[in-house]
């Protein structure tokens, strides 16, 4: 059973298409990165897919009533929007609203393990308006994990992080997929991708340049292609290295 | 549930202080008994149909503000929002001031609350028109900026225009806000349409705890935005429309209350909702004391005494919020 199918998306801004004609599905268990130039439509992709956005074509999750749908994938937006100074407890319980209250035991179970899964318990009590952005991102992420969804779909949940906590946040996005939920996240770092995603989606322009293992989509004929990046792929004993060397013009 | 009750218990308390104040200085006994309808009909008269619609009205008058401003901070996710901020309480006034200056409300007692309960309706449905269902919270407060300069103007242009100088003198009091000789038909006429705007806006608290996040993590989240931006606009137009209607422009209010309630509430919009309704009310009640106290002969305006308490106690706000940065 696919967690989001899509058929044909079609996202248009007056006449021109930004996410054209998208056909994909994610299964139970995958890990998977979406990536592609800026403006190259993943943002919209993933809005449309969650009918935040009109559109044309089809989405199984855009289909779904809006709490169903809530309680079926998690959206972890890329502008990190903390209106007031609630505390992190209280910000984190917030991705506990789709589902029923009656579940009250359960709630309490889940804000716990999605701040000890980012190493967020000492700040509990913290007002997370005067968290640094980067505490913010992780305690945003506990927000999202909170929520419980099969389906995750986090907007460059990495940007702004310090390395670690880049490489612990795509560890945490394996492990949930490893245990049988699913993730979609658009990524820049194509090293990072490759190394922690089990598959990548490549986007150019609104079309679907790609699909499939990192290291078939990330080809140095894709790069120069769609990213206009000179780049090698190197086989490193700790696993794929992408070394930019220049831009194509 | 630890705010709940003293904010209850203050509400309380100031509503019987403010009960038992009035021209005539009535002991305890009388006042309570002449609430329920006991002792001295002259007690029963001055204490029904005098005193209970001014305190209760004052009560009514500061939840509406306190509510309509905690969920218009909450939805738009600005603490300097109000509820005045889409044009209704400006259209209301506007409402009010053609009702005195036409002779509408001379000859007819209800025309002037009708009338400006009507224009606070239309205030809403002009946004809508604007706005369009589906827009977004800037759009709303374009829109609602240019409903309210346009009911400025308008209203300007009416005492401009006046050649009556009693109505004049009149609309400038009315505009001053106050709930001083006001009836049992305000009363009738205020409470059912505050409770329901009150009703309609307390209903949005998931819906503002999840705005926390933007309109995109909301709406994620299930929350759909046309439905409590409509809930939004007809709660606070019934309840801030209402409150207009019998009171006249009080400001500060629904700007000040939310604000000094918000760190007692862990910032949490569902929750500053009700403890902001009690918070006006609390305040509305202090403030109708304090006219009535402190120049007890001239009739001191509620609207003019709420601005001189409530923009000290904000520049203390901000003083204290630039600290804090």
């Amino acid at each position: 059973m696919s967690l989001l199918s899509l058929d044909a998306l079609t996202v248009r801004r007056g006449q021109c298409p930004v996410v054209d004609g998208v056909t994909l599905s994610i299964e139970p268990g995958e890990c998977v990165g979406l990536i592609g130039p800026n403006g190259a439509g993943k943002t919209t992709l993933m809005r449309a897919a969650l009918g935040l956005i009109p559109h044309a074509g089809q989405s199984s999750l855009s289909a779904l009533p809006a709490r169903e749908r809530a309680r079926a994938a998690a959206w972890l937006p890329q502008a990190r929007e903390i209106a007031w100074p609630i505390s992190v407890e209280t910000l984190v319980a917030l991705g506990r609203l789709p589902h029923d209250s009656r579940a009250g035991a359960l709630r309490a179970d889940a804000v716990g393990a999605a701040l000890s899964r980012m190493g967020l318990e000492g700040f509990r009590q913290r007002k997370a308006t005067e968290l640094s952005g980067g505490e913010q991102a992780r305690v945003l992420i506990a927000r999202a994990l909170a929520q419980e969804a099969p389906l995750l779909m986090a907007d460059e949940p990495i940007a702004g992080l310090d390395p670690a906590a880049q490489i612990a946040t795509l560890r945490i996005f394996e492990d949930l997929a490893q245990e049988g939920h699913a993730v979609l996240t658009s990524l820049h770092d194509l090293t990072l991708a490759a190394r922690h995603c089990t598959r990548l989606i490549l986007l150019d322009r609104g079309r679907l340049a790609a699909d499939g293992p990192p290291l078939e989509v990330l080809t140095e004929d894709t790069l120069a292609q769609v990213f206009h990046l000179r780049a090698h792929m190197l086989q490193t004993e700790h696993g794929p290295l992408l070394q930019p060397l220049g831009v194509l013009s | 549930m630890r705010l709940a009750l003293p904010l209850a218990a203050l509400v309380l308390a100031l509503f019987f202080t403010s009960l038992g104040l009035g021209y005539a200085a009535l002991p305890p006994r009388a006042v309570l008994g002449g609430l329920v309808g006991l002792g001295d009909p002259l007690h029963v008269m001055v204490m029904q149909e005098i005193r209970l619609p001014r305190s209760a009205l004052a009560a009514l008058v500061g939840a509406a503000l306190g509510v309509s401003g905690a969920a218009m901070q909450g939805y738009l996710r600005n603490p300097l929002a109000e509820p005045g901020l889409i044009g209704v309480s400006g259209s209301a006034a506007l409402g009010a001031v053609l009702a005195l200056q036409s002779g509408l409300a001379a000859a007819f007692a209800l025309a002037l609350p009708l009338m400006a309960l009507l224009f606070a309706l239309g205030a809403v449905a002009l946004i809508l028109l604007l706005a369009g269902p589906r827009g977004g919270s800037l759009v709303l407060i374009l829109a609602g900026i240019a409903v309210s300069a346009l009911a400025g103007a308008l209203t300007s242009l009416v005492l401009n225009l006046s050649s009556n100088p009693y109505a004049t003198y009149e609309i400038v009091f009315w505009m001053m806000g106050s709930v001083a000789d006001r009836s049992l038909t305000h009363l009738a006429l205020a409470a059912p349409l505050i409770a329901l705007g009150g009703a309609a806006l307390l209903t949005l608290g998931r819906g503002l705890d999840a705005l926390t996040l933007g309109e995109d993590g909301a709406q994620a989240l299930g929350i759909s935005l046309t439905s409590l931006r409509l809930r939004l606009l007809f709660g606070t137009a019934a309840a801030v429309g209402a409150a207009t209607a019998v009171a006249g422009a009080v400001g500060f209010v629904g700007l000040v209350v939310p604000h000094l309630l918000r760190p007692l509430c862990g910032a949490r919009p569902s929750r500053l909702l009700w403890a902001s309704a009690l918070g006006g009310a609390a305040m509305l009640l202090a403030a109708d004391i304090a006219v009535r106290l402190i120049l007890p002969e001239r009739d001191l305006k509620l609207g003019v005494v709420m601005a001189l308490i409530g923009a000290p106690l904000f520049l203390h706000l901000i003083y204290k919020t630039r600290r804090g940065l």
